[in-house]
C-alpha cells in the first residue's frame, strides 16, 4: 500500500535525524514583514495575513526556510542542520486559490562547503526512495559565467533565465537577437538547453563547450561522489532547474518521481539569501513536496464504503455492541460500522443482525 | 507492453496538418486517418498514442501529465503558462497576436482604453509593458463586434490573414508578438520517456531542415 503523504513526511524525518538533522517545530503564523522583506524568495506572491490581536500582521507561512534560516547561529567550521515537516499556504499553480500543502525538508546553514551539499545531494536522491526516480542538477554559476561579460539588463537576463527552464531554443535565440548578446554567447546557452543526460555523458560536453571553470568542477566533484551508488543511475545535468531566483548561487536540483507531473523535491544552495538578511555563513537545503504523493498509483475505490454493516434495534442488550465481542472477527476481515437502520446511499459487502446475542448474517 | 508516448493534437486543421508532420517523421497511426468519432489512437508498433483535444486544453493535458507531448498554440501558451517544455516551433499555424480597432481609430490617451479580448493576461500584460491604464472586457467569441457595437475601443484577438477584420471594417493598429504552434513536453515526461522524445524531437528538426 502507498504511503500517506502524513507516513511519508514522519519516515523521512525520522531518517534525517538519523543523519543528525535536528528537528524543527514551528509556529503557523510568522510576521507578515518577514516575506515582505523577501518576497522575491517566495514561490507565490499571495500571502494569507491576519491581525493579531496584539495589533501585528501576521501571516500563515507561505515558506519554511526563510523562518529556519532566520534564528541561524553562525559557528566558524560549524554547520546547523534542521529537518521540517510542516503544511505552507500557497497559491495554487493550477487553480489558482490558496491551498494547504504538506511539505517535509531539511536546510543546513553556516560553513557550508562541498562535503555539506554533497551530503545535501545524497540525502535529497535518497529522499526519492525509489527505482523510477530522477534528481536533475545543474550549476547556476555556470550559467553566470556565461552571461557575466553581457552585462545583461534585468529584463534580458530574466528572459534568458525563462528560456532555459522551458527548454525553448528558439525563443532564447530571439531574445539573445533582441538584447544584443554575443552570437557565440547565444549558441552556448543554447547548448545548455540541448545538454540532458547523466553526469558522464553531459559534464565531459560541458568542459569541451565551457572551458575548465570551477562551477563545472564543483559539479564534476559532486556527482563523481556517486560513482558505483545506486543513487548514480538518478543524476541528470539539467540546466532547466537554474531559473530558480536570484537567491541561489550554486547548485540547484529538482526531484521527479515516475507517474508525478511535477517535480516532488527542489532545493539549492543559497547564500545570496543570507547575505540579504545580513546574516553570517552559506545555506543549502531542500524541500519534498508531500502532496504529491497522492498522484502515485491511485489505488482503485473501494467496491464498497464498509464491509461488515450491523443492525440492532431497541431491544439490543448494549453490553453485546462491544466489539471485542461481536465485531472482532468481522473487523480482521476488513471495517464495521453499527447501525439502527441501513443508510441511504451506504454500500455494504455483508449485512448483519444482532438477534439474541448472535450476529446473524442477512 | 511497450512503453507508449501520449500526444495530445488539437482539434481541427491545425491538429490534422501537426499529424501529418509526425507521420512524415516516422509516427504515423493509421487508425486517426479512419472516418470516425473516436477520440484516442494507437500505434503499437511505433510506441504513440495520439488523442484529439480541445486546442486551448492541450496545455492542460501536458501540464498534468495526462499527455506526455502535444502541439499548442503560442497563444495559448502566452495566456495560461502553462508549467510544461516548449521544446519546438513547429513553424505552423502562423498568425499573430494583434490589437485591432475601427478603421481610422484614434486612442485618447487621456481616458482609460477599453479593450476586448479572449487574452486577457496577454492584453494585460502588453498594455502593462506600455504603462496604459485599460479595461479588460473579457469575451469568449466574435471579439470583432464589440468595438462595432461600442462596448471596447479596441480588441486584442489573433490575426490570420486579415480578411475578417477588413470585412468588419477593422484594422490592425499594434502587433503584439507572431504566433506559431510549439511542441510542448511534461516536465516529468521528459525525464522518464527522455529517448522517445528527443527521437520525435530529432526527426522534427531533421523534417524542418527538409522542408
Amino acid at each position: 500500500m502507498i504511503k500517506t503523504k502524513q507516513q511519508k513526511g514522519f519516515e523521512l524525518g525520522q531518517w534525517w535525524s538519523g543523519w543528525g538533522y535536528t528537528p524543527y517545530k514551528m509556529s503557523k503564523f510568522e510576521e507578515y514583514d518577514l516575506y515582505v522583506r523577501n518576497k522575491d524568495f517566495l514561490i507565490s506572491d499571495g500571502v494569507i495575513t491576519f491581525t493579531d490581536t496584539n495589533g501585528k500582521l501576521m501571516a500563515l507561512k507561505p515558506d519554511v526556510t526563510l523562518s529556519i534560516i532566520k534564528n541561524s547561529h553562525y559557528q566558524p567550521g560549524c554547520v546547523q542542520k534542521m529537518h521540517y515537516c510542516e503544511n505552507v499556504y500557497r497559491v495554487s499553480e493550477n487553480s489558482g486559490c490558496f491551498k494547504e500543502i504538506l511539505q517535509a525538508g531539511l536546510e543546513c546553514t553556516g560553513d557550508i562547503d562541498d562535503a555539506t551539499l554533497y551530503e545535501v545531494l545524497t540525502l535529497a536522491a535518497y529522499s526519492l526512495d525509489s527505482d523510477r526516480a530522477v534528481l536533475d542538477i545543474a550549476h547556476r554559476g555556470v550559467v553566470e559565467d556565461l552571461l557575466a561579460p553581457c552585462a545583461p539588463t534585468e529584463v534580458a537576463r530574466t528572459a534568458v533565465y525563462r528560456c532555459l527552464r522551458e527548454k525553448n531554443p528558439h525563443e532564447l535565440a530571439a531574445v539573445c537577437a533582441a538584447h544584443s548578446i554575443p552570437a557565440d554567447t547565444a549558441e552556448k546557452l543554447g547548448k545548455l538547453i540541448a545538454l540532458y543526460g547523466k553526469p558522464e555523458k553531459v559534464l565531459p560536453k560541458l568542459f569541451e563547450l565551457l572551458g575548465d571553470t570551477a562551477p563545472l568542477r564543483q559539479l564534476k566533484r559532486l556527482t563523481d561522489g556517486f560513482a558505483g551508488r545506486r543513487t548514480a543511475e538518478m543524476l541528470r545535468i539539467d540546466f532547466s532547474v537554474v531559473a530558480a531566483g536570484k537567491y541561489y548561487n550554486g547548485i540547484v536540483f529538482k526531484g521527479y518521481l515516475d507517474g508525478v507531473p511535477d517535480p516532488v523535491l527542489s532545493g539549492g544552495q543559497y547564500d545570496l539569501l543570507m547575505q540579504n538578511m545580513g546574516l553570517r555563513g552559506g545555506a543549502v537545503g531542500f524541500a519534498v513536496y508531500l502532496d504529491y504523493l497522492d498522484d502515485l498509483d491511485r489505488e482503485k475505490p473501494a467496491d464498497y464504503d464498509v464491509d461488515a454493516l450491523l443492525l440492532y434495534d431497541e431491544n439490543t442488550d448494549l453490553s453485546t455492541l462491544g466489539l471485542d465481542r461481536f465485531t472482532g472477527n468481522l473487523v480482521s476481515n476488513g471495517s464495521v460500522m453499527i447501525q439502527k437502520a441501513i443508510p441511504e446511499g451506504l454500500t455494504y459487502r455483508q449485512l448483519y443482525r444482532i438477534e439474541n446475542g448472535e450476529v446473524k448474517p442477512l | 507492453m511497450k512503453q507508449m508516448l501520449n500526444i495530445a493534437l488539437p482539434k481541427g486543421r491545425l491538429g490534422e496538418k501537426v499529424y501529418g508532420m509526425f507521420k512524415a517523421a516516422g509516427f504515423p497511426c493509421p487508425a486517426i486517418e479512419e472516418q470516425n468519432r473516436k477520440l484516442i489512437f494507437e500505434n503499437e508498433e511505433v510506441g504513440v498514442r495520439y488523442f484529439w483535444v480541445k486546442p486551448s486544453d492541450v496545455a492542460i493535458y501536458v501540464e498534468r501529465g495526462a499527455a506526455d507531448i502535444g502541439v499548442a498554440g503560442k497563444d495559448i501558451l502566452l495566456e495560461y503558462k502553462p508549467r510544461v517544455y516548449e521544446l519546438f516551433d513547429l513553424d505552423v499555424g502562423k498568425c499573430r497576436m494583434a490589437v485591432a480597432a475601427p478603421k481610422g481609430f484614434r486612442d485618447d490617451t487621456s481616458r482609460t482604453l477599453r479593450v476586448a479580448t479572449k487574452f486577457s493576461r496577454i492584453a494585460r500584460d502588453f498594455y502593462a509593458g506600455q504603462g496604459r491604464d485599460i479595461d479588460i472586457i473579457h469575451l469568449n467569441g466574435s471579439i470583432e463586434i464589440a468595438p462595432i457595437l461600442g462596448l471596447s475601443d479596441v480588441i486584442v484577438d489573433i490575426v490570420e490573414t486579415g480578411t475578417t477584420l477588413k470585412e468588419n471594417d477593422l484594422e490592425v493598429i499594434d502587433t503584439i508578438v507572431p504566433i506559431s504552434a510549439r511542441l510542448i513536453a511534461n516536465t516529468a515526461s521528459f525525464k522518464f520517456k527522455n529517448e522517445a522524445i528527443e527521437k520525435i524531437l530529432t526527426e522534427m528538426n531533421r523534417l524542418e531542415r527538409l522542408l
